[in-house]
């Protein structure tokens, strides 16, 4: 055997300039210095966090305590951090983007064509996979068992491994910024330029890879939401007495069980394509693209609302409970919940006009898109009229949501033009479409999730975050928002072209400077954020909300202490209505003990969850790498976890009715010896998680 | 009503200490959507299929290709299979020996393995007339969705064959009871995708 064989069969296709460290050496310009950078953070990265576990001896809380939880609680945590961790990195990535651009008017600015390909398809493919589903998984997770009245979700050891599969395919994008490159094709990674024809690299295996690990554990949170919310209800709970984002959770989980599967056939057809020399998206012997575009955007589509709709569900939330008011127009928004998510399905070939359908196809698509305009429009009003007359406080969620509202309905204005077939014609591919899309993204899905942390963050961690730093981050994401994005109205009528890594027009130059500003703006955000983070954290004591209602809201989670128990509820709640635990506050009958007290059955903690990661991590590594002993290994890797655990009949572990007692009276004495919070106060130390109950509310 | 049931599916639970009805219920509703969402895939399958199935490119077409006695064998050996496991789930409700669960279990994995041999025959043949994937689209396409069927059918084959160990050391137990169950829901799946295979790519193919 030969050496170069046997590092085949050893390393695959894995050499020194496979490393950008080696590329920047050997070539240094600011582009490939750029990429040797973003490299070497993520090794210093790694080393450091592997430094800081082993100095503070984190290792076995670490894993015996979070990562081998089944505690869905715990579980949206973790997904939460992995989003905060991804979110960095993509924003820095846009950032870079539009610096870039700015510099790079008939000049060659920082990035190279090949690099800045890169940023904008990691930017996208992490945005949506990596930072807005896990984000939106993580409040589902914490948020949906504890509303419902549940101990756990339906399934607890699928939730851990839909986590660790979410968290592998995240790690692989990150991997490849170290070792490697990714691909260049966006964030929808058409063929048949993805194809090995046009990208013999690693780049569209990368992608290929990291975005089924995600599809799956996506498919699998779907399954685990829906039996979650069919089955898990507390007595009394019916669906009409679910809290809203229960609603949108369940048409999310509906979504995400039906578009999924599109997606995971496309990147599974790509890669036969890629790897076995299939001719599905190929040019010739009888591959036909267009198949991989129906499939990318029958998931596509169905995607923008799966990540918009949490998002609607906790602004539902967070407006009635600062509004102090009943949600305006429950049933109305339930169904327009379950339109929107049918309609969904009806309109993709919307992201494809001018790809050769005949005219007659085109109109329905637009005529079903604009039809969507409907029930969001109807949206819109319920959390207006919810509002009027309400006791408002403009607490950050609340601005979140405000601003949500009038940035979103802006956005969905450009998306009623972009769904006119002959004008889409003229502004597609250009900035316009880049616009209209963070236009509707940005309040419709990222300022959600910003206010749903905000707004559950004190009953996580039993601490409220900074409203300060809040109402800062606030003004840096709207600011910010609009001057980076608004520009680029501008510019795409003008006629840039999205994607561009250079550009040749002067008088865009003014308008790329605006959007610059914005993006940095925006960055400010994201860091002000982390600064929020930091100071409550080291503010806590004289932030702590333990008897778990600082916001005086309506809904189950809010009725346990803050921090909630492992499992939940001390005993099993019975639900006689809607806003049943404001209805129980105004009633008198808040807590109080239980007659009598139970042992409570919760899962004991598996490790099957994160194997199952590490083997999905290693396979898809080695099959980026054509390093086929390591893809092997990395598939036993996740079976066999997996078969074993089928033999393990020891999964539960019993917590002693006394227990459960002591620690749920601890929590009642605490709530009767605390003094009730009037809701002006309700943003400073005085709020200990109490709120005074108006009795005048009994009467509206 | 005696004991603890899934009334739905007649799952006779009784006697089963650790395992709650509840959480079988759960269960037997999450692996429901499993199906259903994998049924999604094969509808997208075929939904390719039907765009490529003209694509030959000059490569050998479903005329050339497709031996209709060979997929009459496969159907009638998977039909089969699922009438034995039909029984399989009858006799875990009725007997209380395990012998007789065992042999149907057994005889459900035999067929499903001599599918497979018949599959797999099937292809070898294709790949030695030259009918291999890289051709064309359609030979894509059809080494895309009838081998993802077939990869399923070995995935409920392996998944008898733990069963088989799990009966062999925890007897019927309530969670044996329940796997088997969901294991016969994947099993009577594949036949009915087996079914739209046979219709839509070899009928269709040699008859169409």
């Amino acid at each position: 055997m030969s050496g170069d064989s046997l590092w085949y069969l050893l390393l695959g296709r894995l050499d020194a300039k496979s490393l950008p460290f080696v590329r920047a050496w050997e070539n240094p310009n600011i582009s490939e210095i750029i990429g040797a950078f973003a490299g070497a953070l993520v090794v210093i990265g790694a080393i450091a966090l592997v430094a800081v576990l082993t100095w503070k001896r984190w290792w076995r809380p670490l894993f015996l305590e979070w990562l081998t939880s089944l505690d869905h609680k715990k579980i949206g945590i973790m997904y939460i951090a992995l989003a905060g961790v991804m979110f960095t990195r993509a924003l820095i990535e846009a950032v870079l983007m539009r610096t870039q651009q700015s510099l790079a008017v008939n000049a060659p600015g920082i990035v190279g064509p090949e690099h800045f390909a890169q940023l904008f398809s990691t930017h996208g493919s992490i945005m949506i996979f990596f930072m807005a589903m896990p984000f939106l998984t993580g409040l589902i997770n914490y948020v949906v068992p504890l509303q419902i009245g549940a101990r756990d979700v339906a399934f607890p050891l699928l939730n851990s491994i839909s986590l660790m599969l979410t968290a592998g395919g995240a790690g692989l994008v990150m991997v490849s910024l170290a070792i490697g490159e990714f691909s260049t094709g966006g964030w929808s990674g058409y063929p048949p330029y993805t194809e090995t024809a046009y990208q013999p690299g690693v780049g569209p295996d990368y992608w290929i890879w990291a975005i089924t690990l995600s599809s799956i554990g996506t498919t699998l949170s779907g399954l685990n939401f829906a039996s979650t919310i069919y089955k898990k209800r507390c007595p009394g709970m019916h669906l009409m007495r679910m809290p809203l984002f229960c609603w949108t959770t369940l048409c999310t989980a509906i979504l995400m069980i039906f578009a999924m599967p599109p997606l995971t056939v496309a990147t599974a057809l790509l890669a036969l394509d890629r790897y076995l020399g299939f001719h599905f998206f190929t040019n010739d012997l009888g591959g036909n693209m267009m198949n991989y575009v129906n499939l990318f955007w029958l998931f596509g589509h169905p995607e923008v609302y799966i990540v918009i709709l949490p998002s609607f569900g906790i602004y539902s939330e967070v407006v009635s409970a600062f509004s102090s008011k009943e949600l305006y127009g429950y049933t109305s928004l339930v169904i327009a919940t379950m339109v929107i998510a049918l309609l969904s399905f009806t309109v993709w070939v919307h992201h494809f006009f001018t790809m050769g359908q005949s005219p007659d196809i085109n109109s329905y698509f637009g005529i079903a898109t604009m039809l969507i305009g409907v029930p969001t429009g109807v949206k819109v009003y319920d959390w207006i009229w919810t509002m009027f007359r309400g006791k408002l406080r403009f607490t950050p969620p609340m601005l979140f949501s405000v601003a949500f509202i009038i940035t979103f309905v802006l956005g969905g204005f450009s998306g009623i033009l972009l769904a006119i077939p002959p004008i889409d014609f003229v502004v597609h591919n250009t900035v316009f479409l880049v616009a209209h899309f963070h236009n509707v993204l940005i309040p419709g899905t990222l300022y959600g999730l910003i206010a749903g942390y905000q707004y559950w963050f004190p009953k996580a961690f039993g601490f409220r975050l900074s409203e300060g730093w809040g109402k800062i981050s606030f003004v840096c994401w709207v600011v910010g928002f609009y001057l980076a994005f608004m520009p680029l109205y501008v510019l795409g009528l003008g006629g840039m072209p999205r994607r561009s890594q250079a550009l040749f027009e002067p008088d865009y130059w003014p308008w790329l400077l605006v959007a610059e500003i914005g993006a940095f703006i925006l960055l400010a955000g994201l860091v002000t954020l982390f600064v929020q983070l930091w100071v409550s954290v080291r503010d806590r004591e004289s932030n702590r909300v333990p008897v778990g209602d600082p916001w005086d809201a309506r809904s189950l989670e809010w009725s346990v202490s803050a921090p909630p128990p492992e499992y939940n509820f001390a005993t099993i709640p019975h639900v006689s209505g809607r806003d049943t635990f404001f209805l129980r506050k105004v009633h008198d009958g808040a807590y109080k003990p239980a007659h009598h007290y139970r042992g409570i059955e919760m899962p004991k903690n598996s490790w099957v969850g994160p194997l199952v990661g590490l083997g999905s991590a290693i396979c898809a590594f080695g099959l980026v790498w054509h390093i086929w002993w390591m893809a092997g290994l990395g598939f036993a890797g996740i079976w066999v976890p997996v078969i074993a655990r089928s033999f393990v009949r020891d999964t539960h572990r019993w917590i002693p009715a006394a227990e459960v007692e002591v620690a749920d009276r601890h929590w009642l004495d605490l709530a009767h010896a605390t003094h009730p919070v009037p809701r002006e106060l309700e943003e400073s130390h005085v709020n200990r998680g109490l709120a005074e109950i108006i009795p005048a509310e009994v009467a509206a | 009503m005696t004991g603890p049931q899934l009334q739905h599916v007649d799952l006779d639970l009784k006697g089963s200490g650790h395992l709650e009805l509840n959480e079988a219920e759960t269960g037997v509703h999450g692996f429901w959507i499993f199906l259903m969402s994998d049924a999604m895939v094969f509808a997208l399958l075929f939904a390719v299929y039907g765009t490529q199935v003209a694509a030959t490119a000059g490569a050998p077409g479903p005329q050339a290709e497709f031996k209709l006695g060979s997929a009459f064998i496969e159907t009638l050996i998977l039909l089969t299979s699922s009438l034995t496991f039909g029984l399989a789930s009858i006799t875990m409700k009725y007997d209380r020996s395990c012998t007789k669960l065992v042999a149907l279990l057994c005889l459900t994995l035999v067929l499903g393995i001599a599918f497979l041999g018949f599959e797999l025959n099937d292809f070898a043949t294709m790949f030695s007339d030259n009918a291999t994937p890289d051709r064309s689209g359609f030979l894509s396409v059809f080494f895309a969705l009838v081998p993802t069927h077939g990869l399923h059918v070995t995935a409920g084959c392996l998944w008898i064959l733990v069963m088989l160990v799990q009966i062999a050391i925890f007897g019927t137990d309530a969670r044996v009871k329940l796997n088997l169950l969901k294991l016969g829901l994947f099993w009577h799946f594949l036949d009915i995708i087996w079914i739209a295979i046979f219709s839509v790519v070899y009928l269709q193919g040699k008859l169409g």
